[in-house]
């Protein structure tokens, strides 16, 4: 077993952070990320960022993991796992991790949980189908590997992200002939729909997917019109053709390492699911061991950042490295997440945030 | 498909990588992982359910979901959406659970 100070599981904006302010600190810093690349969903994300007021809104994704990463890369106290997926994690902070077909073991004074999410996924008839496409999925095969799975395409969810990889399948030369949403609303920004209502794309709501067609692959779909209730309406179906369908119905927080140990969670839905709960130092029920970003709440990569600033701060205090400025760093970074959270989109997260905090007085 | 022409990305001419599909030579390129290289082959099937036989292509792309498993090398359960591609690998669908070796 090799020992080092501070491990953190995912290289994400929330991972990456964290470390910045670990290895500020003076702590040694372990980085383990399964992908062959760091910078988490940002590295795919070619939009400019939207909305908040914090400094890199206007950037664009890959670009501010460009930045976070550029900013660590050659600290002498940091050590970097690529293409290595944790798969286990124990009381004692020991991690268990695989590389291609070798398992190494790590133990850690402290441990730092920013794992992001996954894609929730939806149900219907041939789901399975080659052709059903997760969203992150196919905005990871164009705008990282450049290769496009579908060129006419048919999108489940109206929601931003929905939006957003409908448009760059556009611009990466897909047709997006139409997009789905079962709510009787535009999930997404409306600046959004209305530039691909101009590209040709139609946007049916109150509308769902039925089932997906083919036989080896996908090459047609099922759709079917919804009431106020959200029941099907008798003979309102029709059949769109299409070569790949791509689902973007939210996301859900990856806890399953922090599960697998028995720290206590509890079923959010306005953060996503099962969230680890956290104390306002980021620690889980559990000592030593720390979570951030996506995985305790789905939010957005700015507020990702600011959590892991904090966390990174709050890890080195535990292991007795305050940062030299360690609390107007605090102040600082809480005052951004404050700010984040205060606009329309973020009464959602403070709503969940609140049912953590009553989850957590009912566990004490 | 490959894409081309793009308004915000460039992707630039990388070195082909030859690999076995089925025991038949193909070909992807550098920075490729092996389930990008044969989506961009058009391979939309990368293996079959255990139970029913039905065929599976990848969903998630990021290591989360276990869909895209394939046999690489006699190794089966290779995730292959996070598996960059090697020169000479020999990828095969998956139809059972996996033995290993
Ligand atoms: C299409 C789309 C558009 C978006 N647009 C915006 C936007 O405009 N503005 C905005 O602020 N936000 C946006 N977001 C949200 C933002 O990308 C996320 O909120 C942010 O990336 C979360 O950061 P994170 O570090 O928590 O997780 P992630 O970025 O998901 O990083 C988690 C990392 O952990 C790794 N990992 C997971 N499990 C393991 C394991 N067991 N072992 C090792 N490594 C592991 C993963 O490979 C990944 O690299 C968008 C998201 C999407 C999908
Ligand atoms: S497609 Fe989900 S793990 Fe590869």
């Amino acid at each position: 077993m090799i020992k080092k100070e501070c491990i953190i599981v995912g290289g994400g904006p929330a991972g990456l952070c964290a470390a910045s302010m670990a290895l500020a600190a003076g702590c040694e810093v372990l980085l383990v990320e399964r992908s062959a690349k760091l910078g988490g969903q940002l590295i795919k994300q070619t939009h400019k960022f939207f909305g908040s007021k914090n400094q890199y809104a206007k950037w664009r994704g890959f670009d501010i993991a460009e930045k976070l990463i550029s900013e660590i890369i050659d600290h002498p106290k940091l050590t970097v796992l690529l293409n290595t997926t944790v798969v286990g994690l124990y009381k004692d902070q020991v991690i268990t991790v695989l590389c291609g077909q070798d398992y190494t073991r790590y133990q850690g004074d402290a441990l730092l949980v920013a794992t992001g999410a996954s894609e929730k996924f939806l149900a219907f008839e041939n789901n399975d189908l080659p052709g059903v496409y997760g969203a992150g999925a196919i905005q990871t095969l164009m705008n990282i590997y450049g290769v496009l799975p579908g060129k006419n395409v048919v999108m489940v969810g109206s929601g931003n992200i929905g939006l957003i990889v409908s448009y760059q399948l556009i611009q990466a030369g897909a047709f997006v002939s139409t997009i789905v949403e079962a709510a009787p609303i535009i999930g997404g920004y409306k600046v959004h729909a209305s530039k691909l209502v101009r590209l040709g794309t139609k946007i049916l709501t109150s509308t769902t997917i039925k089932k997906a067609i083919g036989k080896d692959h996908i090459e047609s779909v099922e759709i079917i019109s919804l009431d106020e209730n959200f029941k099907e309406i008798a003979d309102s179906s029709r059949i769109i053709a299409c070569d790949a369908l791509c689902v973007s119905v939210g996301l859900s927080p990856m806890h399953h390492l922090l599960s697998m140990i028995g720290a206590q969670t509890k079923y959010i839905p306005e953060l996503g699911g099962f969230v680890p709960l956290i104390d306002n130092r980021f620690q889980t029920s559990l000592p030593a061991i720390f979570a951030v970003g996506d995985c305790v709440g789905i939010e957005e990569a700015s507020a990702a950042m600011m959590e892991g600033f904090l966390g990174g701060l709050y890890l080195s205090e535990f292991l007795d490295k305050k940062h030299p400025d360690h609390n107007q760093l605090i102040e600082k970074y809480e005052k951004e997440l404050f700010l984040l959270r205060d606009g329309p989109f973020g009464k959602k997260t403070k709503d969940g945030l609140r049912k953590m905090e009553d989850a957590k007085q009912h566990v004490e | 498909m490959r894409i081309k022409n793009h308004p915000i990305l460039t992707f630039t001419q990388e070195a082909e990588i030859a690999f076995t599909f089925e025991g038949k030579s193909v070909k992807g390129i550098k920075g490729d992982t092996i389930a990008s290289a044969l989506s961009a082959l058009g391979i939309m099937t990368l293996g079959h359910s255990i139970k029913r036989n039905r065929p599976r292509g990848f969903y998630c792309a990021i290591g989360n979901c276990a869909s895209c498993s394939m046999v690489v090398n006699g190794v089966p359960n290779v995730r292959t959406c996070i598996t960059l591609l090697e020169e000479n690998m020999d990828v095969w669908r998956q139809m059972d659970k996996g033995v290993y070796k």
